[in-house]
């Protein structure tokens, strides 16, 4: 049983009965999954006497602009404000970001296309890479930055976040999907291999690539293990250390600065949901042929 | 059809053997054939093999010393690999609960994300939906942990908890960060929920790179519910996405730590939400023996390395 509905004099919509309980079971389901977000984008705007009841309130009565005043304050007598921080985790997380999708793509494309000697095996020990547990080799990898000399460098933020093994796993995945008729006619046209990677590949790839900035974007933005052990001065610190600072502690909740620790978890927030926003609307929106005829 | 090459030519009118190419016209050839393929993968190996593959083999032949980080690492051959099997209950604890946690959460939490992702393709306002479900993953701890705190409380006010004394199912309040029967429940329930992170999305793009002509070849060709149409079409052609999903499920769910932690504290109330992780991290900041926990680490990389195997040959796509 189909009901029509006529908006207009050209345009039909037909809604099934099933679709309208799969929207409402997805719409119940979202509003569960979406409550961190809620809450986050609530408590900033909470005044002080809302902000400590027990048990929290999801919704806020009487929303108010204090906390972020205060967060701007409350860094502002030391030597280093707010703004630096976020400066720094903005730096670092770009670059990451920009390095990341530039060197996995390449390699990815590298391994599945061209497929030099030893390609398999590269792969093999990629994959072994992803399964050892990152707490054992944070020690090695500590003394390998040492020994470079990177530490309290931004570097020591990027670099080692370059090549990981989860990005190039992505990105090895879906190239595989790739046609190889579309490569070998790039090729009979004349392209060099540049011209072929950066025009035909890459943009056939958007999801991919896309999906790449989002994952690293996060992890980069995020990170507060990385800046805790590789930076040594105020000044080089990111968002994430900031937000340990001004909370009094790792496991700390004080009292006196709720306020701008829930201010700065917003801030923390606002650029991962901008990215996301915009990196979903490319994987949504590619073309989806394939370009190829028979 | 290639003719098989033969090691005479016929020169002159005489079969003679034919001469060997100098060798810089032969690696002149390779660098011509390959030498884009590892000009582009240049600096990923550059990268990797500084701060991975250097890292990594250290910590492979720590497992083989004690190391307490103050002392140089003294070689005690496989002590560690026999103390760990043969000695230590609390590994045995500790595997045994990553154990049930994986079986119950890395195939759940695979398919939850892939359903998720499938009937989220086929709604409108997409990007809303993908972000309502990605959620949990991007926002830091302290959202999460206020958000189950609510739910989970210990004591009466807690929703979960007053939601069953109102029914009558029961008496007193349930510690559920404190009850050792129930951590596991608690852990692996948090854990779905946090399952829709990375797969997700992946998935989500993996369904959007299908080209739509296919969908229409099958509905010419007889597909005619959509049950058919993910089995027949969608499936077989997202097996790179779900064979990484397959991989990432497994890896995160042997490797889970954070969340037990947060959850019941570390050490948990006998032993009842310990990990496999949780054991190394006891072992390498709390108890500073590297060389165990490194042991640990590589136990553990094995278990999931033939699981990984496993996988990979049932859902690789090509002569890997």
């Amino acid at each position: 049983m189909v009901i029509k509905l006529r908006l207009g004099k050209y345009k039909k919509v037909r809604i099934k009965p099933s679709m309208v309980l799969v929207y409402i079971f997805m719409i119940v389901l979202v509003a569960f999954t979406a409550l961190p977000i809620v809450y986050v984008v609530c408590t900033a705007f909470k005044p002080l006497d809302e902000l400590f009841l027990y048990p929290p309130r999801f919704f806020v009565r009487r929303p108010t602009l204090k906390n972020f005043s205060d967060l701007v304050l409350s860094l502002g007598s030391s030597t280093v404000p707010f703004t630096r921080y976020v400066f720094n985790s903005l730096l670092t997380t770009i670059a990451t970001v920009v390095l990341t999708v530039l060197v996995s793509s390449m390699g990815a494309y590298s391994l599945v296309k061209h497929k030099p000697p030893g390609a398999k095996t590269l792969f093999n020990i990629i994959l072994m890479a992803l399964m050892f547990s990152a707490h054992v080799t944070q020690i090695p990898r500590y003394m390998v930055v040492n020994s470079m000399g990177l530490i309290n460098s931004y570097w020591a933020l990027i670099l080692p976040n370059v090549a990981v093994a989860y990005n190039i796993f992505l990105m090895k995945q879906f190239t595989e999907q790739f046609p190889d008729e579309l490569l070998e006619s790039a090729r009979l046209d004349g392209a060099n291999e540049w011209q072929v990677f950066v025009r035909i590949v890459m943009p056939s790839l958007t999801p991919a690539w896309s999906t790449l900035v989002v994952f690293s974007f996060v992890s980069s933005w995020n990170d507060y293990f990385s800046p805790l052990i590789y930076i040594t001065s105020q000044a080089k610190r990111t968002m994430p250390i900031a937000l340990q600072t001004i909370a009094g502690g790792p496991a700390a909740s004080s009292i006196g600065r709720a306020g701008a620790v829930a201010a700065a978890t917003f801030i923390m927030l606002v650029p991962v949901i901008i990215i996301f926003t915009a990196m979903q609307k490319r994987v949504m929106e590619t073309m989806v042929h394939s370009g190829i005829k028979g | 059809m290639k003719r098989a090459s033969s090691s005479l030519t016929l020169q002159n009118g005489n079969i003679v053997p034919k001469a060997k190419k100098p060798l810089s016209y032969r690696i002149k050839l390779f660098f011509s054939k390959y030498g884009i393929g590892y000009l582009l993968l240049a600096p990923f190996i550059i990268f990797f093999s500084i701060f991975v593959v250097i890292p990594v083999v250290v910590a492979f032949s720590t497992s083989f010393t004690s190391y307490n980080m103050l002392q140089p690492a003294k070689y005690i051959g496989i002590t560690n690999y026999k103390l760990l099997f043969l000695d230590d209950k609390v590994f045995l604890t500790a595997l045994k609960n990553t154990l049930v946690f994986s079986l119950i959460v890395g195939p759940t939490g695979y398919l939850l994300s892939f359903v998720a992702a499938w009937v989220i393709n086929q709604l409108k306002l997409r990007t809303a939906f993908a972000l309502a479900f990605y959620a949990p993953s991007i926002t830091s701890g302290v959202a999460m942990s206020t958000v189950f705190l609510v739910l989970f409380s210990s004591d009466s006010k807690g929703y979960i908890n007053n939601f069953l004394l109102q029914l009558g199912l029961i008496d007193t309040p349930i510690l559920w960060n404190q009850d050792p029967k129930y951590i596991m429940s608690v852990i692996i329930f948090i854990s779905l929920w946090m399952s829709m992170g990375t797969g997700f999305l992946v998935f989500l793009a993996g369904l959007q790179n299908i080209p739509r002509e296919y969908y229409e070849a099958g509905a010419i060709d007889g597909v005619r519910n959509k049950t058919q149409e993910l089995f027949l079409l969608t499936l077989p052609m997202m097996k790179p996405q779900l064979l990484f999903g397959a991989i990432n499920s497994i890896v995160s769910s042997f490797g889970v730590f954070d969340i037990a932690v947060s959850v019941a504290g570390m050490p948990s109330p006998e032993y009842a939400g310990h990990t496999i992780v949780a054991h190394l991290y006891d072992y390498a900041f709390i108890r500073f023996q590297m060389g165990y926990a490194s042991a640990i680490a590589v136990v553990l990389f094995l278990i999931t390395f033939i699981l990984g195997k496993v996988v990979m040959k049932l859902l690789s796509s090509r002569d890997e």
